[in-house]
């Protein structure tokens, strides 16, 4: 596949080198290709959104970035450093954390727990065995703040299992956003969401924007259009366009591709 | 504070036990109150990985054997100090908890249990095969271990404290761990470990360490069991010794901090309990362990307290 | 002359393998549909061998023996999944053990309280006690024969039954997918009884073909389950197919291996090491093989579920 790259991709904003370089990424599962060739630049701090039609390869893709899932082939760069080899949890320490697609929380852990955990995970050695942890004050501090952070500041002390659906999807970007990562690969943090539960994680997404890179995954468009400083198209494991939200709006081989079929599905792109 | 009054209660209890027989003139016991408290360590240390880590192996049997062997084969080459034989038993023991634990966590489900159970088996019959100690019929000790000071851990007195001392060192520093950083991420790769890794836990490594901490201290309750009786036998690793620790763990309370103990206690003082009325005793142990599973799903502790891997408060 | 030796002990380890894999059908169903850890299993097995024992000597046949024998586990097989363990399939794996090895201990006891705690003895058939010679030199015993001819014709009809029939297909849905199964308005219930039916009565036949090349005593299931879990374990658990080959595979290596490393090692090493270590390795090879299986292909050879 020569063609990966279509012309009107947009290019990378010159000043800065991109946060994330994905080069001819591929991925089989038996006969099936998940997905193939993938080219991908995601620059420093922009929101780049991924969207594509169901089975597209979106979670395969994050999978892979995140290392949970070995391509094929392929090469990762996360600024500027080769990370293929470097396992899931490195990759995280090296500043690349994802959300869940299905919530993954640590449901019979309160609020603030699951957020201190997190943030262990970054200080210190957690090989610590004689010191009780809740003597372990800072990480509780710093919880505290993330807890504000996300919206679940009067929530801390509820288990997470408990919380409602749009809280724990609030949960779930704290978590990743505890390990302070430089990029962060949201998969679908609107899955699942009512208009009003919709809007608090929008803001919350866009409070964060301009802070850390993000690769969002999205099946909302109207979050999708709102949020994102570009735009790739994924439609059967391959990245057919590359754009603004302006440029992929108006691009006729997306439309035919995905949005056409899109807006008769689900919430397509609306002007406000 | 509760906690604390409730173990210094309970360490009491147990060290007024020997006068108190010694009273009731039933000294016969103070051995099989020794021989509780030493598969309550054991089935303290599987209560770390099974319970706190969610690790269900059906191995543990293999680190008591190797620190039972460790003893064993010492004191038959002529080397009786408690000093060099119980350390070097606890080294082998995390040394074999290095070599299987690291193959097995490559596992997962199912797959664990029975691969445990697989290099449990290994163990099992490679001394089995060791003719020059014993093979199938095992290896007289001759003797227990010497720790000199004037102690003679022959007496039963003696030696019932040895056992005491080390199996409140044993869960003062288990109680410390889970209580630690270092408990706390392992109990919550058990709740959720894909989450774990995304946020940056090496949870692969934490558990590896759990395991080997586990099999170091089952190797140090098989070195005292191997003074127990001061004999030896593939039988200790057979792998229904590793069921029977697991059962003590669940009957005990998954875990919860004295699960182990309770465990052990519940299920050997039953087995003595019944075998005074009848030959039959299995078949009332068996009864009351179906009699558990069907309604007491949480474990004797469990019906008392609630489990020590509720959250944080 | 060594080649003689080997087709003997290779007939030897194909009857092992599918004695094996009458026991490891029933576990790896009862494992992969229901998702349950049955160390029950063993023990129904050593049942149907002392019902046999006790029946060929009441009938002083047996034939007649045999098919009593597997239709008594059979039904004590279907009780026990209708009073305890339907109750089970919803717990989680630790409840599973310690109620199963619960029942072990309750087999057991009951065992020796009805048959003593001496081994029984089971006669094979006296037409078949003498030997037939299969090739010059090579003269096999005819009741080992037979079970090899049991064994084979038996795996082919669990294979046709599991593979060709409705209710098979419904097993092997079960065992890749319940909720599938469940929408495809099977009642689980009584498949999952007539599976466990169906296991018993395997294990009773394994117990009863066994009985007389082994001792019949208590403890007999422990050994072999181990066994059949090592099986299941190879072969993908759910697995009929895994099953069969994993079974085949155990049964040859373990048989050729101990009738052949012992030698092996004496050949390379001084004798006091071969003593120890040729039967040592012989005995730990199979739990090799697993976990090399394991290793390379960690859902076993044939995994069931996608």
């Amino acid at each position: 596949m020569t063609a990966a790259v279509p012309a009107m991709t947009a290019p990378v904003p010159a000043r800065t080198a991109p946060v994330l370089e994905v080069r001819g990424l591929s991925k089989h599962f038996g006969g099936v290709q998940a997905n193939a060739d993938i080219e991908l630049a995601v620059a420093a701090r922009e929101i780049h959104a991924l969207i594509g039609p169901n089975g597209a390869g979106k979670t395969t893709l994050v999978a892979q970035l995140a290392g949970m899932l070995a391509p094929d082939t392929g090469s990762i760069a996360f600024e500027g450093r080769q990370i293929q080899a470097l396992a899931a949890h490195q990759r995280v320490r090296a500043g690349l954390a994802r959300s869940f697609q299905i919530t993954s929380i640590f449901r019979r852990f309160s609020v603030l727990e699951n957020l201190a955990l997190a943030v262990q995970a970054r200080s210190g050695t957690s090989l610590s065995f004689w010191r009780p942890r809740h003597e372990d004050t800072a990480i509780f501090e710093e919880a505290r703040e993330l807890a504000q952070d996300v919206g679940l500041a009067d929530r801390e002390e509820e288990l997470a299992g408990a919380l409602a659906h749009g809280e724990q999807r609030q949960l779930e970007v704290g978590l990743a956003l505890a390990t302070c990562p430089r990029l962060l690969l949201l998969d679908e943090p609107m899955a699942g969401l009512g208009p009003e539960e919709s809007e608090r994680m929008i803001a919350l997404l866009a409070a964060l924007k301009g802070q850390i890179a993000m690769l969002l995954v999205e099946h909302d468009m109207d979050a999708v259009f709102r949020l994102a400083d570009r735009i790739s198209v994924l439609v059967a494991g391959r990245i057919i366009a590359t754009g603004t939200p302006q440029a992929i709006r108006a691009d006729a081989a997306v439309r035919a591709a995905y949005l056409g079929d899109a807006e008769s599905a689900q919430s397509g792109p609306r002007s406000r | 504070m509760n906690q604390r009054s409730l173990a210094i209660a309970g360490i009491v209890a147990l060290a007024l036990l020997p006068p108190a027989l010694q009273a009731l003139d039933q000294v016969f016991y103070i051995g099989f109150a020794a021989r509780i408290l030493i598969y309550a360590m054991a089935a303290s240390s599987l209560n770390l990985i099974l319970g706190n880590g969610g690790m269900l192996s059906f191995g543990h049997a293999a680190f008591i054997g190797a620190g039972a062997y460790t003893v064993g084969i010492l004191a038959a080459e002529g080397v009786g100090s408690a000093w060099v034989a119980w350390p070097l038993a606890i080294v082998c023991a995390a040394a074999a908890a290095l070599v299987i634990g690291a193959i097995s966590l490559r596992t997962r489900g199912v797959y664990f249990i029975m691969i445990t159970l697989a290099f449990a088996q290994m163990v099992y019959y490679i001394l089995v095969s060791m003719k020059a100690y014993g093979g199938d019929d095992g290896l007289n000790l001759g003797s227990r271990s010497a720790v000199g000071f004037g102690l003679d851990l022959k007496d039963e007195f003696t030696w019932y404290y040895t056992c005491l001392a080390l199996l409140a060192v044993v869960l003062y520093l288990l109680n410390r761990m889970t209580a630690a950083r270092f408990g706390r991420a392992l109990e919550a790769i058990r709740e959720n470990e894909t989450r774990m890794e995304a946020i940056g836990f090496a949870t692969y490594r934490h558990k590896l360490v759990a395991f080997v901490i586990a099999g170091a201290i089952a190797g140090l309750a098989g070195a005292l069991l191997a003074n127990q009786s001061s004999f030896v036998s593939p039988k200790l690793m057979h792998w229904t010794q590793s069921g029977t620790l697991m059962v003590m763990v669940i009957i005990g309370g998954v875990g919860h901090r004295y699960g182990g103990l309770v465990g052990a206690l519940v299920l050997l003082g039953l087995e003595e309990l019944i075998a005074e009325f009848t030959l039959y005793s299995q078949l009332g142990v068996g009864m009351v362990l179906l009699g558990i599973v069907l309604f007491a799903p949480q474990g004797i502790a469990g019906l008392f307290q609630r489990s020590a891997t509720r959250p944080l408060p | 002359m060594s080649g003689i030796l080997l087709l003997e002990q290779s007939l030897n380890g194909l009857q092992f393998g599918l004695m094996l894999f009458l026991l490891a059908a029933g576990l790896t169903l009862v494992f992969g549909i229901m998702d349950m850890i049955n160390l029950a299993h063993g023990s129904l097995y050593m049942l149907g061998a002392y019902l046999m024992a006790t029946l060929a000597q009441a009938t002083g046949s047996f034939l007649v023996a045999l098919p009593l024998a597997i239709v008594a586990t059979g039904i004590l097989g279907v009780l026990l999944e209708m009073s305890l363990l339907r109750k089970l399939y919803q717990r989680d794996h630790l409840a599973q053990v310690l109620a199963t090895f619960a029942l072990i201990l309750i087999a057991n006891e009951v065992v020796r309280m009805i048959w003593g705690a001496q081994p029984m003895m089971l006669a094979t058939p006296a037409v078949l006690s003498g030997p037939v010679d299969l090739l010059p030199g090579l003269s096999y015993p005819s009741y080992r024969l037979l079970v090899i001819g049991v064994g084979l014709a038996v795996a082919a009809l669990l294979y046709w039954l599991v593979t060709r029939t409705r209710t098979g297909m419904l097993v092997r849905a079960g065992a890749s997918n319940r909720e599938m199964a469940t929408a495809m308005g099977v009642n689980i219930k009584r498949l999952f009884t007539i599976v466990f039916g169906i296991g018993a009565m395997l294990c009773a036949l394994a117990g009863a073909l066994l009985g007389p090349l082994l001792a019949v005593q208590v403890g007999m299931g422990e050994e072999i389950l181990i066994l059949a879990f090592v099986v299941i374990v190879i072969g993908g658990i759910g697995s009929i197919r895994g099953a069969l080959v994993g079974a085949l595979l155990v049964g040859m290596v373990d048989t050729i291996g101990r009738a052949f490393l012992p030698a092996l090692f004496r050949e390379f090493l001084p004798p006091q090491y071969a003593a120890g270590l040729g039967p040592g390795l012989a005995s730990i090879l199979i739990y090799l093989l697993m976990a090399l299986v394991l290793f390379w292909k960690p859902q076993g050879l044939f995994p069931a579920r996608g």
